[in-house]
C-alpha cells in the first residue's frame, strides 16, 4: 500500500518505542474518562438544580480532559514529521493573464456605445440606491430642537426623586438634592441639582442675580462632557464631580468647570419661590444642557 | 470497510476527494505564537453556541415590569424588562448563569486573542505582500469584535451598560455635522431613545456575527491559498512551508487546543463572577457610582476621554465638542492606521515589494519593532488612565495629580520604550544574527555532476 501512495501517510512508526506508546495511549484514555465522570457530574447537578460554581468546574475538567487528551495524541502518537510543501506559485503567468482579460472582454464587439450604456446605468443604480437607503430616514425622529430642550417650563414645580414638590426649606446650607419637573420624574434631560450654597463663598454671575433664591441656585445635573450624571458635590469646596471622567465644576462660580474635559459650564435653572412656599422654575434652561454638538449654539 | 464505503459515496455525488485529500494535506508550521488566530476563533464559536442559548432567554425591550424573581434585594424593584430577563437567565433558569458569565469571559479572551494575533502579525512583518488583503480583513474583523463586544455589554440595561451607553451616545452626537442625525437615527430619538436595545440586539446577535463569519471565511480562505508564513530556519525558504499536516496530527493538537480554550472559559463562567448586574442594579439615567469601568477593551478610549484636556473647537457658532478627541479622532486614526500600515510601511522604507513568506524576527526590524512597542505603550497608559479614579482610591492619590502625571506619561513613556526596545534590538541582532540564507548543499553524483540538495528540515524550537 505505502508504496502505491509514498506520500499518503506519516511513514511507518518507528519501533522500540511501544512503552512509550502504551503509557501515553493510557494517559489519553484517562483524560477521555475523567471528561466522561465530569460529564455525568453535570447531568446529576443539571437534575439536582443546578450550582454555578460546580457546573463550571464540572465543565473546566470536562473539557480539559478532552482538549489535553488530543493535544497528546497530536503531540506523542500521531507522527510529527516536520514534512515540507513547495509553495506554488501565486501570480498567474502573462498568458494566463491576458487570456483572463481576453474573456471578461467577450461582450464588448457585440455592444455598440458601451460608454453610453454604461453612463445610463449609473444614473439608474444611482436613483435606485438612493430610493433604496431613504427608507433609514424612517429610523430616527428629526433632531430639530430636541437636544435644545428640556421638560422644564415656565412655573414647573421642582419635585424630589419621589415626585413630591420641595417646599422652600427642605435643605440646609450645604445640602443637595436631585430634583425633576413635576411630572417629568426620572426625566434624563431635565434631571436638575438643587444646591443650598453657603452665602459666604457663593457668587453669583452678572445678570443671574434673579436666577437664584433663598439660598438656591439650581445647576443641570447632566454634564456637559459627556452625559453622566454629576453626581458627586464636594460640600466643604462647593465642587461638583462628575464620577465618569472626573470633569470638576465650581457651584459657587456659576458651575465653571475647573478640572477635567468639560469645557462647557452646567446650565443654570433660574428658579424662584411660588405663593405656597414651594420652589419652581422660572422657565426652561436658557441653553442647551448636556453634551456639546455641532449647531449647540446655533 | 466503511471509509472506503463513505468515500465512495460521497465522491460518486460530489467528486471531492482530490481537493479534500489537499486539504488533509495542508502544512500548518509549528509555533506556540501560531495559536493566537486559533483561541480567538474557538472563542469565536464558543460564543456563538453559548449566545444562541441566551439569545432564547433574553427580551429585548425596556417596558417597565416590576422585578418579582428570586433575588430578594431587589424584589419589587421597577426594572425594565431585559434586565428583568437577564436577571432570569442569571438566577431563575437552570444553567443560566454559567452560560452567561462564560459568554462574558469568551468575549473578553476573544478581543485579547485578536489582539494578541493582531501583535504577532505585526511584530513578525506577516501583513506584507501577499498578505495586504488579510491584513485588512483582520482589522476589520478586530473592529467588529469591538463593536460587538460593546453591543452585547449594552443589553443587560444595568446601570453600568446604561453608564456606557450614555457616553457612546454623547462621543456620536460629538462628529462634526451629521452627528446629530446619526445619534438620533440609530437610537431613535434623544438619549435614552425609544429603540436602543432591540436594535443593539439585533446587531449583537445577527448584523455583527453575520459580517465576522463571512469575514472570518475569507481570512482563512486566503491563508490556505497563500499557505502559512514561517520562521527563517534551516529547511525553511520563500518557496516552501514546513510543518505538520492538517490530518491528522495538526487536527488533534488544534481540536485539543479548541477543548483547553472552552474548559478555561466555561471554568471561569462558572467559578469567575462576571458583570453581576444585580449588584449595579438597573438603568437609572440620574444615578451613576465612581469606579464605573467598562469593559478592558474599551478602557483605552474611556482613558482618551479622561486625559484629554477641556479644549473644544466653536467657531461660526459651530461646535466641535470635547468628546470627539477621545472618542472619534483617536479611535478613528488608530484605525486608519492599522488599515493603512502594509501600505505605508512598504512606502517609507523602500523595501522590495516581492512576496514574504518567511517570517521577520522583531529584532532584525528595529525601527518597526520600537514603533509597535511605542504604540502598545500609549495605549497602555490610556488603558490606565481610564481607571484614574480607581487608582486614585487604591493608592490614596488625588485623581486630579494622576490625571496630569498621566497627561504627560502618555507621550513621554512611548518614546522611552521605543528607545529601550529598539537599542535591545540591535543588541539581540548582533548576539544572534540571522542565519546565512544559503540553504542549499552542493553534492558531487558518482558519475561526477554536481546536484544541489535542500537541507533536512528540522522541528522549530519553541514548537508546540
Amino acid at each position: 500500500m505505502s508504496q502505491e501512495r509514498p506520500d499518503a501517510t506519516g511513514g511507518e512508526r518507528p519501533e522500540g518505542d511501544e512503552r512509550e506508546v502504551r503509557s501515553v495511549t493510557n494517559r489519553v484514555a484517562i483524560a477521555f474518562l475523567l471528561t466522561t465522570a465530569a460529564g455525568i457530574g453535570l447531568f446529576v447537578v443539571y437534575l439536582q438544580g443546578g450550582q454555578v460554581q460546580l457546573e463550571g468546574a464540572l465543565l473546566a475538567v470536562a473539557l480539559g480532559g478532552l482538549g489535553y487528551g488530543f493535544v497528546l495524541v497530536g503531540r506523542r502518537l500521531l507522527p510529527q514529521g516536520p514534512y515540507t510543501e513547495e509553495r506554488d506559485r501565486l501570480v498567474a503567468t502573462p498568458e494566463e493573464i491576458t487570456a483572463f482579460e481576453d474573456d471578461m472582454e467577450r461582450g464588448s464587439p457585440w455592444l455598440a456605445r458601451r460608454g453610453f450604456l454604461l453612463k445610463t446605468l449609473a444614473l439608474a443604480g444611482g436613483a435606485l440606491g438612493l430610493a433604496a437607503i431613504l427608507p433609514i430616514r424612517s429610523l430616527g425622529p428629526n433632531p430639530g430642537n430636541t437636544l435644545k430642550t428640556t421638560q422644564w417650563r415656565k412655573g414647573s414645580r421642582v419635585t424630589d426623586e419621589q415626585g413630591n414638590p420641595v417646599p422652600v426649606d427642605t435643605l440646609d446650607v450645604g445640602g443637595v438634592i436631585t430634583v425633576f419637573p413635576e411630572g417629568a420624574l426620572e426625566d434624563e434631560e431635565s434631571q436638575t441639582l438643587l444646591i443650598r450654597y453657603d452665602e459666604e463663598k457663593f457668587q453669583v454671575l452678572d445678570g443671574r442675580e434673579d436666577w437664584v433664591t433663598n439660598g438656591y441656585v439650581a445647576y443641570s445635573k447632566v454634564c456637559t462632557h459627556a452625559g453622566c450624571p454629576v453626581g458627586l458635590y464636594q460640600q466643604d469646596t462647593g465642587d461638583l464631580l462628575c464620577p465618569c471622567h472626573q470633569s470638576t465644576f465650581d457651584v459657587n462660580h456659576g458651575a465653571r468647570p475647573i478640572f477635567g474635559p468639560a469645557a462647557t459650564p452646567l446650565p443654570q435653572l433660574p428658579i424662584e419661590v411660588d405663593d405656597d412656599g414651594y420652589l419652581v422654575a422660572q422657565s426652561d434652561y436658557t441653553e442647551p444642557v448636556g453634551p456639546g454638538f455641532w449647531n449647540r449654539n446655533r | 470497510m466503511m471509509i472506503t464505503r463513505t468515500v465512495r459515496w460521497f465522491d460518486n455525488r460530489l467528486g471531492a476527494s482530490g481537493f479534500a485529500r489537499k486539504a488533509l494535506n495542508k502544512i500548518f508550521p509549528d509555533h506556540w505564537s501560531f495559536m493566537l488566530g486559533e483561541i480567538a476563533m474557538y472563542s469565536f464559536l464558543l460564543l456563538v453556541l453559548t449566545g444562541i442559548y441566551l439569545s432564547l432567554f433574553y427580551v429585548p425591550s425596556e417596558a417597565s415590569v416590576t422585578y418579582d424573581g428570586s433575588y430578594g434585594p431587589l424584589k419589587g424593584v421597577q426594572v425594565s424588562e431585559a434586565f428583568n430577563s437577564v436577571m432570569r437567565l442569571s438566577f431563575d433558569v437552570r444553567a443560566g448563569l454559567v452560560m452567561r458569565q462564560t459568554h462574558h469571559w469568551a468575549a473578553l479572551v476573544m478581543m485579547a486573542a485578536v489582539i494578541a494575533h493582531l501583535c504577532r502579525i505585526f511584530f513578525t512583518g506577516a501583513f506584507r505582500r501577499p498578505r495586504e488583503i488579510n491584513w485588512i480583513i483582520g482589522v476589520s474583523l478586530l473592529l467588529l469584535t469591538l463593536g460587538n463586544g460593546f453591543t452585547g455589554y449594552s443589553l443587560g440595561d444595568d446601570q453600568l451598560s446604561g453608564t456606557g451607553l450614555r457616553i457612546a451616545y454623547s462621543v456620536v452626537i460629538s462628529i462634526p455635522v451629521i452627528g446629530e442625525w446619526i445619534a438620533f437615527l440609530l437610537f431613535g430619538g434623544d438619549f435614552p431613545g425609544e429603540n436602543v436595545l432591540d436594535r443593539f440586539f439585533v446587531i449583537h446577535i445577527m448584523i455583527i456575527p453575520a459580517a465576522i463569519f463571512a469575514l472570518l471565511g475569507a481570512h482563512l480562505a486566503i491563508l490556505i491559498r497563500h499557505k502559512h508564513t514561517q520562521w527563517a530556519l534551516p529547511g525553511r525558504t520563500n518557496d516552501n512551508v514546513v510543518g505538520a499536516k492538517l490530518w491528522p496530527t495538526f487536527a488533534a493538537k488544534s481540536l485539543g487546543l479548541m477543548f483547553l480554550t472552552w474548559g478555561l472559559l466555561a471554568g471561569l463562567g462558572g467559578l469567575a463572577q462576571i458583570n453581576p448586574i444585580w449588584i449595579w442594579g438597573p438603568f437609572e439615567p440620574a444615578a451613576v457610582s465612581s469606579g464605573s469601568q467598562p469593559d478592558w477593551y474599551v478602557g483605552w478610549m474611556e482613558g482618551a476621554l479622561r486625559l484629554m484636556p477641556n479644549w473644544e473647537i466653536r467657531a461660526f457658532g459651530w461646535t466641535v465638542p470635547n468628546p470627539f478627541w477621545g472618542g472619534v479622532l483617536i479611535p478613528g486614526l488608530t484605525f486608519g492606521l492599522l488599515f493603512a500600515w502594509p501600505f505605508l510601511e512598504a512606502r517609507f522604507t523602500h523595501e522590495d515589494r516581492m512576496e514574504h513568506h518567511v517570517l521577520d524576527r522583531p529584532r532584525d526590524r528595529p525601527l518597526r519593532t520600537a514603533l509597535g512597542v511605542a504604540t502598545l505603550t500609549f495605549y497602555l497608559v490610556l488603558f490606565i488612565a481610564g481607571g484614574n479614579d480607581v487608582l486614585a482610591a487604591q493608592f490614596d492619590v488625588s485623581v486630579n495629580a494622576i490625571t496630569y502625571t498621566l497627561r504627560v506619561l502618555v507621550f513621554v513613556l512611548p518614546v522611552v520604550t521605543a528607545y529601550i526596545a529598539y537599542k535591545l534590538c540591535k543588541e539581540l541582532a548582533r548576539r544572534s544574527p540571522l542565519p546565512e540564507p544559503a540553504s542549499t548543499i552542493v553534492r558531487r553524483t558518482p558519475e561526477g555532476g554536481y546536484v544541489d540538495v535542500e537541507p533536512p528540515a528540522v522541528p522549530v524550537p519553541g514548537g508546540r
